[in-house]
């Protein structure tokens, strides 16, 4: 035990949380603004999936990896839009087009993963490149912090700052004013002119896009390759992370945080004598505790807010009673 | 349904498996370098020999059941995708008897199916058990319980039937009572296939005849008018979803026990998922649950057959189980002629639509 919390309280640990949570906390900013708008978006793990290889092989075939990041940042938006017209066009159930499109994004992933690289399983033969790590001055010669903070993946900052960024978009731009609005209440929204549709279309590509961060994150920067199934469910923590933290872009920081957290930690207890399997299970069982831990609050809190509201009327109906 | 509208129905299906075969012949052409080979291997592949028809059979099996377990939670519109880790997490349960238990050769068999049936049940109802108390996502719970189904899994196997001088990661071998006779020479089909038969006429009549089978039809059609019209709808939403884990779960033992000697799964099968095709391919019939099952044990047999023998990975069949359910699923596929079909039907009969 004391092994465990001299291993949790290292510095490194701090490092690893963050190094972890980077591409949960995308593909959750990813659900936030999809279901913001309304629209549940349960490709994120596919999304990320396809983006990953992606960025792969772009910057295999240029040498760069910035155009890799773009091209999985596109992919992960065109794999959006597509979910967007399967959803909004074809009308198809949009948890079925979700599972549609996870199914088509790890079958052809490995597809085109053994056209590319000859290979059913990892992408190892292809040359691609990292996305470079930062060291912040500064902060990098703070004793404890500097290790938790500096030297990370350069989209690990960006994670962070795309929260600050969402929270601006959705909270103080007109346009994230009308994603909310088409959430909220969609005949509201259209009654005052706004394009349903589109703000729909908007966000799902762009929640595609914020999947793609991540995808791009897990095989140029999480590792240096693209494996079959390497997402390993990330996409959907990511939803429950999204729901747990209230739907807000904070919130859903914490959160990412939390599970991330439990992702180190069954990275860290891996070097212990634990049987792996319980160690592998530790994120997962983290997720559903979590989530469960959130709606019981959320219906007290429900049923406290329904009891306070309807035992008003019900004592005035009493006295009311009386009086004739 | 009317007569034309059935019609209707299977001309959509059938074109939107066209497209889907259609978008495949493209992808073949593209990669392969001898397209007529490898398309003549995926699509008559399964015919050319008794032992790959045999295949199709074989895999119609474990298709069969977990497409009736999706289509039961669908029907009652509840989004539980833990047919996967019912289905594994049952076989575990049925590898576990058919390891540790000595019983006579039929009980035996019958015994680890019940028991596989029963933890594939406790499995998915968890799901739901968690959305009636506190509105919990099933969807999202049971996507989560299934990775914890999979290690899990492999922990017992790992820790408690291991065997050790086996060299990999499997169990040790099933008490030759537990294991199920083969129904057909020179293939595996087993008697587990006359169990799927029996399942998909009591799931018919489950869900047509039945008051339960009602209840779920009309909470899936319509939660709030179920629970205006006195239908206690939470004990639907569990009923449900036990039957489902336990129809999922046993599917899983029959497999196990059908096709197996030991436990030597080092993924999840993936049969869960094939279930989400089946069931929207059945339109969440049982009747036609087999159908559509066959559909996709020919298309993955063709394609594994294809892969074997030509340069095109077997994986491009995701590409097209995608596109059926996109297409199956999308209403407003082909809607206008729906619309077409409906408006005519209306004005063509405007007597006796009063009656009707």
């Amino acid at each position: 035990m004391n092994q465990v919390f001299s291993l949790i309280f290292a510095p490194e640990f701090g490092y690893s949380v963050l190094r972890v949570t980077t591409p949960i906390m995308f593909a959750t900013l990813g659900a936030l603004i999809s279901d913001k708008a309304g629209v549940m978006n349960i490709a994120l793990e596919g999304i990320m999936l396809i983006s990953a290889l992606t960025g792969v092989v772009f910057s295999a075939l240029t040498g760069s990896s910035g155009v890799g990041l773009l091209a999985a940042v596109l992919a992960g938006g065109l794999a959006g839009l597509f979910l967007a017209y399967c959803a909004l066009k074809l009308k198809t159930d949009i948890i079925l087009s979700g599972i549609a499109l996870n199914l088509m994004a790890s079958g052809g992933t490995v597809f085109a993963l053994f056209l590319i690289a000859g290979d059913k399983g990892i992408s190892s033969s292809l040359a691609s490149k990292v996305l470079p790590k930062l060291t912040i001055p500064g902060i990098s010669s703070i004793p404890v912090l500097g290790t938790m903070l500096s030297g990370h993946n350069v989209l690990t900052y960006v994670a962070f700052l795309m929260v600050a960024a969402t929270f601006v978009f959705l909270y103080r731009t007109p346009l994230g004013l009308r994603i909310r609005a088409v959430g909220e209440n969609p005949n509201a929204a259209a009654s005052v002119g706004i394009g349903v549709t589109k703000i729909q279309y908007l966000a799902l590509t762009l929640s595609g896009m914020m999947a793609g961060f991540g995808g791009a994150y897990m095989s140029m920067g999480y590792v240096s390759w693209f494996s079959k199934n390497m997402t390993a469910g990330r996409g959907f923590i990511a939803m429950a992370a999204e729901a747990m933290g209230g739907a807000t872009p904070l919130g859903s920081m914490l959160t990412s945080l939390l599970f991330g957290f439990f992702d180190a930690l069954s990275n860290t207890l891996q070097l212990m004598k634990i049987p792996s399997e319980f160690v592998n299970m530790l994120p997962y069982a983290a997720t559903v505790i979590g989530l469960v831990l959130y709606t019981v609050q959320k219906t007290r809190k429900e049923r406290l807010a329904r009891e306070s509201a309807g035992a008003a009327p019900a004592v005035t109906g009493a006295t009311a009673g009386k009086k004739e | 349904m009317t007569r034309q509208q059935r019609v209707f129905e299977v001309v959509r299906t059938s074109l939107a498996i066209l497209i889907a075969l259609t978008i495949a012949l493209v992808i073949v052409l593209v990669v392969s370098d001898d397209p007529g080979d490898a398309l003549g291997k995926f699509l008559l592949g399964p015919l050319d020999s008794f032992r790959h028809f045999g295949n199709v059979i074989e895999l119609m099996i474990p298709l069969t059941f977990t497409g009736i377990a999706i289509s039961v939670m669908f029907t009652a519109g509840q989004f539980n995708l833990g047919a996967e880790g019912g289905f594994f997490i049952g076989a575990i349960a049925a590898a576990f008897v058919a390891i540790n238990f000595s019983l006579p050769p039929v009980i035996h068999p019958i015994v680890a199916i019940l028991f596989g049936s029963l933890v594939g049940s406790l499995f998915c109802g968890i799901p739901a058990i968690l959305k009636v108390k506190w509105g919990s996502s099933e969807l999202v719970s049971s996507l989560m319980f299934n990775y914890i189904a999979f290690f899990f899994g492999l922990f017992l196997i790992n820790y408690y039937m291991r065997d050790a001088n086996a060299g990999a990661m499997v169990s040790y071998l099933f008490k030759p009572t537990a294991i199920l006779p083969k129904l057909v020479p020179r293939t595996r089909i087993s008697v587990g296939i006359l169990v799927a038969i029996a399942l998909v006429v009591v799931a018919w009549l489950f869900m047509q005849r039945t008051r339960w089978g009602y209840r779920i039809k009309l909470t899936g059609a319509n939660a709030k008018f179920s629970r205006y019209s006195g239908i206690d709808t939470n004990s639907v939403v569990i009923y449900s979803q036990v039957i489902g884990g336990m129809i999922a779960g046993m599917g899983g033992s029959i497999e196990l026990l059908g096709m197996y000697t030991r436990f030597s799964w080092q993924n999840l099968p993936g049969y869960g998922w094939d279930g989400v095709i089946v069931a929207i391919l059945a339109r969440n019939n049982p009747l036609f649950v087999p159908i559509a099952a066959f559909f996709l044990a020919y298309l993955r047999i063709g394609a594994d057959i294809m892969s074997r023998y030509s340069d095109v990975p077997n994986e491009f069949v995701a590409l097209i189980q995608g596109t059926i359910i996109i297409l199956i699923a999308a209403s407003s596929f082909l809607a206008k002629y729906r619309h077409k079909l409906v408006f005519k039907e209306a004005t063509r009969k405007p007597v006796t639509g009063g009656e009707a």
